[in-house]
This record gives C-alpha cells, sequence and structure tokens, in this order.
C-alpha cells in the first residue's frame, strides 16, 4: 500500500479544489498578467483529474514566486533562480508527483539559466512555466533579460544596450521537448497548453506572457495575439526541429515589433523523459524511492555486507 | 619513528602508478597482521608532477603519519615535461629522489630506478649519502620491468626490491597480487617481481638487513579504509540513498564512492550544473521524502550558502560534506588546510543553526556521519561532515567490526498519513507543518503526496501553515523554535555521543588541543612530550557546533596553559574556542601550520617546546607560532 495515497487518486473536476479556503488571496496589482496563470494552471489541474495533494509546485522569488502560496497544493516557494533544482529532486525521488516549477523571467532565464539550460537538456519530466513581463516586477522594474533593446529604467537610465534573450530558441536549443508560449490575455489556449505540458513525458516549458501594468507601462498588454498553430499565415511542422526553430525566431523577433504570436512550437512525444533514461541505464530504482522509507518489510543494506570484503 | 618501524615512501610521476601500489603494499602488510598508514602527497596536475606516498607500519597502532620516514623507492617521473634547470618548476625527471632526501632518516635506504634516474644530477649527492650513512640501492627496474612484461610494472619490481632488502616475506606481497590483477597482467607482474627479487638477494649483501620491517598480529578482523571510504559507508548504513554533487578535488572522492555503489542498492546519483544545484537537488530529494546528501570542497561549497539557509529556515533535513584544501580561491587543490572552518560554520545570511562534525579519524568519520544523518533527519536541519584531503585520503587499517552495526533508514520526524489525520489543520484543511510550541523545537514535517499533509515550505520566514508572515510575535516563535533545536542537540550529545577525544594523563599539566583531521598527529606528538618528560593531554575536537562548551572549559581548567594546533593562517579554532568561551585567551597559545603539508609529530613537539616551555624558536618557517592574548 502507498504511503503516499493522494497519488493518483479519484477526484471530481473542480478547480476550487485548488483555491485555498483561507487567505492569503493574491496581492498581485489590479490587471496583472499573473492572475491569467494562477487560473490557467488551476483550469489545467482540475481538467486533468489531479487532487491538490498529489501536485508539488515549486516557485522562485519574485512576483511570479507568490503562485503556490494562491495555489492549493504542497508547495515549496525556494530561492531566487532555483525553483528547477528542487523540482528535479522531487520528481526523482517520488516521480508519482506531477511537479510544476514556476518562476519569472529574470528568475528563469537570469539567475537560473543554469538551471534551465540543463533541465531541458536532461529532459526532466517536470513542466516549467516562466512568467514573462520582460521586466523584474518586485524590485519596482528594473531591466530584466527579456526586456526589449532600449528599454529605460532606474538601472538602465540610457536604454539598455543589451538585445533582449531569446527563450524560446534557448529552450530548443537547450533541449527541451515541448515548447511553447501563452499570453496572460489568452486563457483558454494558457489552461490547454498547461494541460498539454502537464501530460507531456518530458521537460515541457510554457513562456507565459504576463503583462505588468506597474512597471512596464509601456510594454504590450500582449493583444491582439495570434494563434500560429489555428492562423492560417503560420505554416510549419511543430514536430519538425527546424521548423519549430524558425517559427521561434520569427516569433521573438516580432513581440518586439508588436505582434504577438504564441501557441504550440515544438513537441517531440518520442523522445524518453529523463526518468525513463536513467532506468534504461539501471540508475534509479523501478519503485519510487521515497516508498522504501515506508515499507517495514524491506530489508536495508549495509555497508559490513556489501563493501567491506574489497578492503580486507 | 621507531627503530621497530618501516617508513616506506614510493615517489615517482603522477600517473605512474604510486597509489595503487603503495595501496596494495599497505593492505598486503596489514593483512600480515601489522599496523598501516599512509600519506599522499600529490601535485594538482593531469600526467606528470612529483608525486609520493608514504606507509607507516608497525607491530602497534599508528594513527598518523610518522617524523620522517626510513626507506625511499624512487621510481622516476616517466611523465616529466621540461629537464632543464631553468624550467619553472625545475628538472622534474629526477624529482622524485632529489625532492625525498631532506626527509629520510640517518641510516635510511634509496633505492633508485638506475633506468630512469641519475643521481649525479643531484648536487652534493655523494656526501649526503655519506654523512647521512644512507644505503644505496641503484637497480635498473625498467630493465627488469621491460624483460618480462611493460615499463610500468617497474613499481611491482620495486616492491620486490623493498621486501628484499627490508625481510618481508615475498608471498605476502604475492598473494595480495594474485587477488589484486587480473590474470592477463598477473603471471608477468609475478616473474617482474621474483627476477627483482632474485637479483638482489644475488648481487647485495641482504643477509643483515638495513631495515628489518617489522612482523605483528591483529586481535580481530582488519580492513584498510580512507576516511572518505567511512564517510560514504556512514551514509550508506544511515539509508541515505540519494546523491548530488559536481566534481571538485578532494571531496569528489566520496561522490565516486557513492555514485558507483549506489544503482545496486536502488539509490539515485545526479552529477549537476554547478554546487547550486547540487545542494538544491538534496534539498529537493530530502522535502519529498528520501534521505539525501551533497558535498563539495571549499570553491563548491561557497556556492552552496545560499541553499544551505534554506535548508535551515524551511527545516528540511540535508546532510553536506566539505573536503577543506588549502584556500582561498582555488588555492591548492591538492593539499590540505583546515580553514574553511569558519566558513561552514557560519556562511550564509541570518543566525546560523547547524551541526557540524570534524571528525579525527575513519572510525570517527563512519560514526559521525551517521550521526549528522541522525541528527538532520530528526531535527530537521543541516548537518556538515567537515573534513580534509588528509582524512579523506589518507588509509589506515580499522577493525571491521566499527562497520558491524545495524543499517537505520529512519526518516526522522515524519509523520504517517494515519498521523497527520490527527494532526492539526488550519481552516481550509492546511497542515500546521510549523507548529510554534513543541517539544524540543520539532514540528513533525509531512511529505508531497500525503493525503492530509499539504503546506508550503517558503524560504521567507511563515506561520504555522507554511503562508509568508512578518509578525513580529510569530518571527519570535519561530526564530525561538529553531534555535532550541540546536540546544537539545547540545544536549543529546553530552548525554549520549563521546565524540570529542581526550588523550594521555588526566592529571597532566599542560594541554594540547586540536580538531578534525590533526588529532591523531597531535596524540603522537604528546606521546613523544610524556616520555620525554613533561606532562601533556591532548583535547581532539569533533563536535565544532553545537560547540562542546562544558568539556573545552573543563579541560582548560584542568591545564596550566595549553597549545591550539591547526592547519589555518588566522588560528580560527582558537577564535571559535574564545568565542564560544568568552575567554581563555590568555591561557592559550597556537601552532599553525598552512604550508600544504599536514602537520608531523615533531612538528608539534618543537612548537610545543617553544611556546610553553620556552624554548630555542622554530627552526624554520614550516610552522608559526602566535603568543597567547596579552603576549
Amino acid at each position: 500500500m502507498s504511503a503516499f495515497s493522494a497519488i493518483g487518486e479519484e477526484t471530481e473536476e473542480d478547480q476550487n479544489e485548488f483555491t485555498p479556503g483561507l487567505e492569503p488571496q493574491p496581492t498581485w496589482c489590479p490587471g496583472c498578467g499573473d492572475f491569467g496563470v494562477l487560473k490557467a494552471l488551476k483550469g489545467a489541474a482540475a481538467e486533468l483529474g489531479l487532487s491538490p495533494e498529489e501536485m508539488m509546485v515549486t516557485t522562485g522569488i519574485g512576483c511570479s514566486g507568490k503562485l503556490n502560496s494562491y495555489f492549493n497544493s504542497y508547495g515549496f516557494h525556494t530561492i531566487h533562480g532555483r525553483s528547477l533544482p528542487i523540482a528535479r529532486a522531487a520528481k526523482l525521488a517520488n516521480p508519482g508527483l506531477t511537479v510544476v516549477a514556476a518562476g519569472g523571467d529574470g528568475d528563469g532565464y537570469g539567475i537560473g539559466g543554469n538551471h534551465f539550460m540543463h533541465t531541458a537538456r536532461e529532459n526532466h519530466d517536470i513542466t516549467y512555466i516562466v512568467f514573462n513581463n520582460e521586466i523584474f516586477g518586485l524590485t519596482k522594474g528594473q531591466t530584466s533579460p527579456t526586456s526589449p533593446m532600449g528599454h529605460k529604467s532606474k538601472t538602465q537610465p540610457h536604454g539598455s544596450a543589451k538585445t533582449p534573450l531569446r527563450p524560446l530558441s534557448m529552450s530548443l536549443n537547450a533541449g527541451a521537448s515541448y515548447v511553447a508560449r501563452t499570453a496572460a490575455v489568452n486563457p483558454n489556449q494558457a489552461k490547454d497548453i498547461i494541460v498539454e505540458a502537464i501530460q507531456h513525458d518530458g521537460f515541457s516549458h510554457v513562456d507565459f506572457l504576463t503583462q505588468c501594468p506597474t512597471w512596464n507601462k509601456d510594454a504590450r498588454q500582449y493583444v491582439p495575439y495570434i494563434d500560429i498553430n489555428e492562423s492560417e499565415d503560420y505554416e510549419f511542422d511543430k514536430t519538425n526541429r527546424s521548423e519549430a526553430s524558425e517559427m521561434m525566431f520569427e516569433t521573438e523577433n516580432a513581440l518586439h515589433e508588436g505582434t504577438v504570436l504564441t501557441g504550440r512550437y515544438y513537441v517531440d512525444s518520442d523522445r524518453p523523459s529523463y526518468q525513463q533514461e536513467k532506468k534504461r541505464i539501471g540508475e534509479m530504482p523501478e519503485e519510487p524511492l521515497a516508498e522504501r522509507y515506508f515499507d517495514d518489510s524491506y530489508e536495508w543494506e549495509r555497508s559490513f555486507d556489501n563493501f567491506l570484503d574489497k578492503h580486507k | 619513528m621507531t627503530d621497530h618501524e618501516l617508513i616506506w615512501r614510493i615517489a615517482g610521476g603522477s600517473g605512474d602508478g604510486i597509489a595503487s601500489t603503495s595501496q596494495n603494499f599497505a593492505k598486503a602488510l596489514m593483512r600480515a597482521g601489522l599496523h598501516v598508514f599512509t600519506h599522499r602527497h600529490y601535485p594538482s596536475r593531469i600526467r606528470g608532477g612529483h608525486t609520493y606516498t608514504e606507509v607507516r607500519v608497525s607491530a602497534d597502532p599508528v594513527k598518523s603519519r610518522g617524523d620522517g620516514y626510513n626507506f625511499l623507492l624512487a621510481l622516476g617521473d616517466s611523465f616529466a615535461r621540461n629537464p632543464s634547470e631553468g624550467a619553472y618548476y625545475g628538472n622534474e625527471e629526477i624529482k622524485p629522489l632529489s625532492e625525498n632526501l631532506d626527509e629520510l632518516v640517518e641510516g635510511g635506504v634509496i633505492v633508485y630506478d638506475s633506468g630512469l634516474l641519475d643521481p649525479s644530477e643531484i648536487e652534493d649527492f655523494d656526501e649526503r649519502v655519506e654523512e647521512n650513512n644512507w644505503h644505496v640501492y641503484d637497480i635498473d627496474l625498467r630493465t627488469i620491468a621491460r624483460e618480462h612484461g611493460r615499463e610500468v610494472m617497474r613499481n611491482t619490481a620495486g616492491v620486490a626490491v623493498t621486501c628484499a632488502i627490508a625481510d618481508i616475506e615475498p608471498d605476502v606481497i604475492k598473494s595480495l597480487m594474485s587477488d589484486a590483477m587480473p590474470d592477463k597482467i598477473l603471471e608477468p607482474n609475478l616473474t617482474v617481481f621474483d627476477d627483482a627479487y632474485e637479483m638482489v638477494q644475488e648481487e647485495f649483501d641482504v643477509e643483515a638487513p638495513d631495515i628489518q620491517a617489522p612482523t605483528g598480529e591483529h586481535d580481530e578482523e582488519q580492513v584498510l579504509i580512507s576516511g572518505s571510504d567511512a564517510i560514504a559507508y556512514g551514509a550508506i548504513d544511515e539509508g541515505c540513498r540519494f546523491i548530488a554533487g559536481y566534481p571538485m578535488t578532494p571531496w569528489t572522492e566520496v561522490f565516486t564512492i557513492m555514485t558507483q555503489n549506489l544503482p545496486e542498492l536502488g539509490g539515485i546519483s545526479e552529477q549537476v550544473e554547478d554546487e547550486i544545484a547540487a545542494a538544491a537537488l538534496a534539498i529537493g530529494a530530502s522535502h519529498a521524502g528520501a534521505k539525501a546528501m551533497s558535498g563539495s570542497s571549499g570553491g563548491g561549497f561557497s556556492l552552496m550558502s545560499e541553499p544551505l539557509g534554506l535548508a535551515e529556515i524551511t527545516e528540511t533535513p540535508l546532510v553536506l560534506v566539505e573536503a577543506m584544501r588549502a584556500g582561498p580561491s582555488t588555492g591548492m587543490p591538492t593539499k590540505p588546510e583546515q580553514s574553511d572552518l569558519e566558513h561552514v560554520l557560519y556562511t550564509s545570511q541570518g543566525d546560523s543553526h547547524r551541526v557540524v562534525f570534524a571528525p579525527g579519524t575513519a572510525a570517527e568519520a563512519y560514526y559521525q556521519t551517521r550521526k549528522a544523518f541522525k541528527l538532520a533527519y530528526e531535527y530537521q536541519i543541516p548537518s556538515i561532515v567537515l573534513y580534509d584531503q588528509k582524512l579523506g585520503g589518507e588509509l589506515s587499517n580499522v577493525p571491521a567490526s566499527v562497520f558491524d552495526e545495524e543499517p537505520n533508514a529512519d526518516l526522522g520526524s515524519v509523520l504517517t498519513e494515519a498521523e497527520l489525520e490527527e494532526a492539526p489543520h488550519d481552516d481550509s484543511g492546511k497542515y500546521q507543518r510549523f507548529q510554534h510550541d513543541t517539544e524540543h523545537g520539532v514540528s513533525p514535517r509531512s511529505l508531497p503526496g500525503q493525503k492530509g499533509g499539504r503546506y508550503l515550505a517558503t524560504g521567507n520566514e511563515h506561520m504555522p501553515a507554511g503562508h509568508i508572515s512578518e509578525s513580529p510575535e510569530n518571527r519570535v516563535a519561530q526564530m525561538n523554535r529553531r534555535m532550541q533545536k540546536v540546544d537539545t542537540i547540545r544536549a543529546e550529545l553530552n548525554d549520549d555521543d563521546e565524540f570529542n577525544t581526550v588523550h594521555g594523563d588526566e592529571d597532566a599539566d599542560l594541554g594540547l588541543i586540536t580538531f578534525g583531521s590533526q588529532q591523531g598527529t597531535v596524540e603522537e606528538a604528546a606521546d613523544v612530550l610524556n616520555e620525554k618528560g613533561h606532562s601533556v593531554k591532548v583535547l581532539g575536537v569533533s563536535e565544532m557546533m553545537p560547540f562542546p562548551k562544558q568539556q573545552v572549559t573543563d579541560f582548560l581548567d584542568s591545564v596550566d596553559e595549553a597549545l591550539v594546533v591547526e592547519m589555518t593562517a588566522s588560528a580560527q579554532f582558537r577564535g571559535l574556542i574564545q568565542k564560544e568561551l568568552g575567554g581563555y585567551g590568555d591561557k592559550m597559545s597556537s601552532l599553525l601550520k598552512y604550508n600544504g603539508n599536514p602537520f608531523e609529530p615533531l612538528d608539534i613537539v618543537e612548537g610545543f617546546e617553544t611556546a610553553l616551555l620556552e624554548g630555542e624558536e622554530l627552526p624554520d618557517n614550516r610552522t608559526k607560532f602566535v603568543p597567547k592574548v596579552g603576549e
């Protein structure tokens, strides 16, 4: 019998399950795109029939880091940029958990960029939502890795001399097997994409455009948006790596010219997840490691029996 | 060093197989009933560079390298880069012979490979040989090796020559070779061995050996173990089945041992992108219900500072090991030092509350690693095992019975789902994971996936259900509860364990105090001093945090004066004692060593005589004396 009975539990589809019954209520500014992520994640979790206690949501630091304060599940609000390594390890220790990591563009593409790159490369079976508002919001409006060139802020008074980072292209090149972009102003698409991302067996990266009405007043509200998978103006095959790459490049350029493109950019359903690869080479147990500590019949190995002979 | 010891130094180039040859030699003599202790000296180089391993062999227990040594086997550096005298690193080929003469005792033996080395390149070689009454054997080991096998087998030829000269029964070595070597190379190696052995018998007069290896017998079965082995085995026996790390000398040894063994135990090892990730993965795995660890050496541990604080405030059990090497920065990667002490005690923002153990021997490394896990998981606190390149790499014989203990995979203060049903929840159904008033400060945790256990873990200060809170009352209650755990652990250590060791006569007038890996050497120095008629005892401290205030106070009160011995340049350990005890600066002087080599017993004997007996100045700059406060 599992020591973790919330995993795989039958539940009714009710997104209110994921709303805490008490405070805290969200403290995001009125009109903030972060509300859109929260709503989409609740809707996706309910649609997938997940129970709050089989989900673990890890976050970094920033406005986005508050996501798991307002989402009713197990949560780990970590430190700046480190939501991914903590999420990875929890999934390795107990693969039955549904693990979602989230953070802002500074958190994921700046300070945590190394973890982003390697988690994508290794194709861990987790979902990563990046709240991309092209700004540092919680610290009051500094230029971020995705801020457009020329963006003025208190820390870049003459306008940024740096070209913005290309999150989708970087994700694809690093090795993510599911890459999508959605926007807070597009709630149905956002929910559907998060459902797919959670279902996807491997690393799913969702670049989530979240408008910041307080600190990024000059920036777009990300409307109108175009769904590249639906629009007849864009023809490409999201399972084809080079076509996906071109589409991403075009999308990243278009954003700074005022056109908001969203949708699924790359989906590789054939590539085994890291967990599967690790099992294949014999370096990950078949049964969840976390269960073993509750198994009274398990005979724990010890060094005296296993390793001392070679020292004699 | 006594007259009845063999201290054998095998010297060559990095990559010449010095480490494996010396390990086999040590194990063979251990099997023959002797006590052994090794000391490694190696450069931070890929190939080439002078390296040696010393194997101290005695009929009686040994717990340190000796003073000097009496048998040199100089093989020559086959990867030497630059033979010219003006090169930055000098003529490297000759170094295995030239660099090792200063510490060779009078009457010692030199065997060198005349196939590679020419002593005429060493200034005054013949004069020094005569002056010190060294016995020199020039033997073309390379040719012997080439005749029956490959050049690399000159190590075997050198060991055979050692046996012939020091009167070691050949079967002692040959039976170990049969166990250790695959069939393909065993036969030629045995032939090389016999050839070299017979050649010495025929060509040299070895009837009256210059050095007689001791003979002995053990009371019980022994194993040849390094500190790194002992730490890894301690972790495994506590049910640790998850490790994350990034390579860095010398911590890599523990990481490698764990990584090679975990798959067959159904465990998981992750080599990750950096040490921030490594520590964060250990936290994530522990949070989800696995017993987990990570570790590094100084530079990598610096990167772990922020995750370490996260483990403290989220009360996530975490075991880290820190293998110190000479700093700052990259420093001297393969050389031991103890100067990360303050770093490990206090790094990460906020008031640190953690457990830090610094074991003094391989057996202590095993016990203290196990205790580190027990405390981490019971008290939901980071535990750190602090050691160094010396303890990690040196091999010694330890009774096999040390490891004959039951495994313990207990997760500590974790609730089951049945227990969670009875536990307090807030009105929205969140488990009150961080309750204010709990016994000993511990509030039991739940694990993700458990029904009825959901809560928020956060690096922000938080209320009982985990949500962020800046209320002054809550802040004080949570801080007090977390800090209280350290006091409870102190009380538990006082009651249960004897990790700190006292050596010597209880009524001695003078004291030596040390911590961690220098313990055995300091104890040997005290034995020498007591034989010389002084009255000295030693306190070896392993519990660095929470600090054993009472025990150290009692020790200091019982002596007239004490010398604190440590491998730092700024007397960090003495500073810790003064901070923790609020005084005693006028009773303690320091002997420091930070030249890259661990203390030898004689360093301490000389330092002690300078410091406490108003002896002569220290003979050279190998060590540094810092007087008491006010002097």
